[in-house]
């Protein structure tokens, strides 16, 4: 089956676009649109050009090195491949229960990379469209711009993600692509100076969270109808929980409701994930299409992220975060917790919660302990799930006797979420696009769209509302009227 | 590069020499050469790199390792001596030499050398165990190398995971040969010898019917399971272990632990 707007009723009179593979970490986005003569919507296609080399080429490869090598696959949240693979081969170690420290400081090491993945994004990525509007002057829709105009909020943006990044680097003993957790635990732990160090700042990030939340609430007050209706749409969703339901972005069950709000299933053993994921796939993607085992590839589609951990879990376990929680569900009726854009605020409260995790964690005597590593009975396989920033990631490797990983399976938060952005997508175009020109401004409403879900693209970090997108114009005969490209130094070039 | 009559003697008496002692207690006074302006004590049948070594002065270097004999093949200890080229890892220490150490000139030709190294291998140091402790890396860190400069050529190197107790990457071999030397000299055990012909066929192979490092009697605790400069042959299970901060050439550059840490 064919989602509405994914395929035109004439696919061979459509204009082929080339794609050449580039890497998850450094790939870009693209759009295509497909518009008859009075510029009606037919197509519309997102596509994340993705080579997941890493799944071949981490075959043969000792066990130990997986965590270090798979983070490479992203440098945005490379702790959360990091951890993930870790977990994974905790499981394949037998260690079923890392020591308190070694718990302790992966969490930690989870909380910052939450706390300056969430405010680069928010802060970085996806402010100046909230602030400025989505169809605002282009020259300035950037985190320059932000600068210029609201120097208070991007010295807050920029200072809680450096804060993040020491917490990573004081864990994983680098900012990016660092090295802390090892199969069965962590290879350090922080010292008293450290401790002290991150215990200076914490209490100021925690209020900036707040504040973080208290802005993204009032600009949905602000722009109440056109957020919620914002690229809606109604959708499945899928997050960890923990035992009791609550939040829990380290480790837990998995937890599935319908659009409805009905559980699919709850507490789900993620070892066994694929008893109810499949994934599907397209012609005109290398992305797969995760899917309900139980619903099938046609309405088993769903999301993950912020907006669903926030919705789904039944708390949150640290306080201010919870009452953030509370008043998001009922704002509005429980309005916004069903729109697009809704990520955005769910995502400043999950920041609120990673501060207040490393606040709790900074007050904990484990974090300084020495008892690092654990050891159990070898498995032949292993499975880490962990929510990373942008959703569940799942990580799964089959190692040999000789310590070599013969098979891995990766499925990414921005998979899972691949059905849920195509979908966005489509509204939006369908809403906006439908029958007008296409200018900058339009366009850029499909990006919004795309960076509500952060996914883990090029075009969402360094290009800065920069994405390369290419829109055609196809007539009713096949043939292209128009088309236009914008290059990622966001200049816009009419082709036809 | 030609080399002389008098300097292929000289070599020959510096492998013959193979000196392990110490700093020598008394150096007689005549028994000094210059080394980048610096003077250098020696003893006699010392060759020019373990003088410096002994004397704490860093000559950048791979295939040589103070405990053996000097292969000669990684040429990237050339020094200049009274104005030729030569290694220093087996030419021997003459009073009154004149040696050039690290001008820009030799430096810009290591460089070079160590590209063709990086270039020759698959030499993945971002997911490597062996980052911070290598000595090509720390070497490639000392001489400024910034890129491989070189088109890489991927070549297709096994690993072999057969040992119950150590990998063998070759992927990251330099062929400085110690691991075969420290098996043959130090273990007897002749584990490891290169063969093979060619840029991309020449390697180090196992010596066992199968060529798997489990069919021989290769222990964790032989001399060559821990001589190796780069990624090559690890002890398994033990990758990471190490945090980033607290490993060899984290601690300080690899030409501020000449007597420590030379490989």
């Amino acid at each position: 089956m064919s989602f509405e707007l994914e395929t035109a009723i004439s696919p061979e009179r459509l204009r082929r676009v080339a794609i050449d593979p580039v890497s998850r970490v450094e790939g870009h986005g693209k759009v295509t649109i497909l518009l008859d003569d009075d510029n009606q919507v037919h197509q519309v296609r997102l596509h994340i050009v993705e080579f997941r080399g890493f799944e071949k080429f981490i075959q043969g490869r000792p066990y130990w090195e997986v965590p270090v090598m798979v983070q490479r696959l992203c440098g945005i949240c490379p702790v959360s491949h990091h951890l993930a693979a870790s977990k994974a081969m905790d499981m394949m170690l037998g260690v079923k229960q890392l020591t308190p420290t070694a718990e302790k400081i992966r969490r930690l090491m989870h909380a910052g990379q939450i706390l300056q993945s969430h405010a680069l994004h928010f802060f970085h990525l996806a402010s100046p469209d909230l602030l400025f509007g989505f169809g605002s002057d282009v020259a300035a829709r950037n985190i320059v711009g932000i600068i210029a105009a609201h120097p208070e909020i991007a010295k807050k943006g920029v200072l809680l993600r450096k804060f993040g990044q020491e917490v990573i680097r004081m864990t994983a003993g680098k900012r990016v692509h660092g090295t802390g957790s090892i199969p069965g635990g962590v290879n350090k732990s922080l010292s008293a100076d450290e401790r002290a160090e991150l215990l200076k700042d914490i209490y100021q990030m925690v209020a900036w969270s707040r504040d973080a939340v208290g802005m993204i609430r009032q600009l949905f007050e602000h722009n109440l109808a056109e957020y919620n209706d914002f690229g809606r749409f109604r959708s499945s969703g899928m997050c960890l929980v923990r035992a009791d339901g609550a939040m829990d972005l380290y480790h837990g069950g998995l937890r599935a409701r319908d659009a409805d709000g009905h559980t699919l299933f709850d507490h789900f053993d993620y070892a066994r994930y694929w008893e109810v994921i499949a994934e599907d796939v397209k012609p005109w993607s290398y992305m797969k299409f995760p899917f309900f085992k139980s619903m099938g590839p046609d309405d088993g589609s769903y999301r993950v992220g912020p907006l669903t951990r926030v919705t789904h879990c039944d708390s949150i376990p640290t306080p201010l975060a919870d009452k953030a929680r509370e008043e998001f569900i009922a704002f509005d009726g429980g309005s916004v917790a069903g729109a697009t854009l809704g990520y955005h605020w769910a995502r400043m409260i999950e920041m609120l919660h990673a501060a207040e995790s490393i606040k709790d964690l900074l007050h904990d005597d484990d974090i300084i302990g020495g008892d690092l590593m654990a050891t159990g009975q070898r498995q032949e396989r292993g499975v880490g799930v962990i929510e990373a920033p942008r959703g569940t990631l799942i990580h799964h490797y089959r190692v040999d006797e000789s310590d070599q990983v013969i098979r891995a399976n990766l499925i990414v938060s921005t998979t899972h979420n691949n059905q849920a952005m195509n979908t966005a997508v489509r509204e939006v175009a369908k809403k906006y696009l439908n029958g007008r020109e296409i200018t900058e401004g339009l366009l850029n409403h499909i990006e919004v769209a795309i960076r509500a879900f952060d996914p883990c693209l090029s075009c969402a970090t360094h290009a800065l509302g920069q994405m390369p997108l290419e829109v055609a114009i196809v007539g009713a005969d096949g043939t292209v009227i128009d088309e236009a490209t914008r290059d990622h130094r966001g200049l816009i070039r009419a082709l036809a | 590069m030609k080399t002389s009559n008098s300097e292929v003697s000289v070599q020959a008496n510096a492998r013959e020499a193979r000196v392990k002692a110490d700093r020598p207690a008394e150096t007689k006074a005549n028994n000094i050469f210059q080394l980048d302006g610096e003077d250098i004590p020696f003893r006699p049948g010392q060759t020019i790199m373990q003088a410096a070594t002994h004397h704490g002065t860093y000559i950048p270097h791979l295939c040589w390792h103070p405990d053996f004999s000097a292969h000669g093949s990684c040429k990237l200890c050339t020094v200049k001596v009274n104005g030729r080229f030569g290694s220093s890892c087996t030419i021997a220490a003459q009073p009154g030499l004149d040696v050039e150490n690290r001008t820009a000139e030799l430096d810009d030709k290591r460089r070079t050398l160590l590209q063709m190294l990086f270039v020759e291998g698959n030499h993945f140091c971002p997911s490597c165990e062996k980052s911070g402790n290598c000595a090509l890396q720390a070497t490639a860190y000392e001489l400024n190398m910034m890129s491989p400069h070189f088109d890489m050529f991927y070549p297709d190197r096994p690993v072999d995971a057969s040992h119950p107790d150590i990998l063998l990457d070759f992927n990251r071999c330099i062929m400085c040969a110690l691991c075969v030397a420290a098996s043959r000299d130090v273990d007897g055990k002749n584990i490891f010898y290169m063969g093979g012909r060619g840029l991309l066929g020449r390697r180090v192979h196992i010596s066992s019917e199968s060529g798997k490092l489990a069919d021989t009697d290769f222990a964790v605790t032989d001399r060559a399971a821990s001589i190796c400069p780069v990624g090559v042959i690890l002890p398994k299970r033990k990758g990471f272990a190490v945090p980033i901060g607290q490993r060899t050439y984290d601690l300080a550059p690899i030409s501020k632990q000449v007597r420590d840490t030379t490989p």
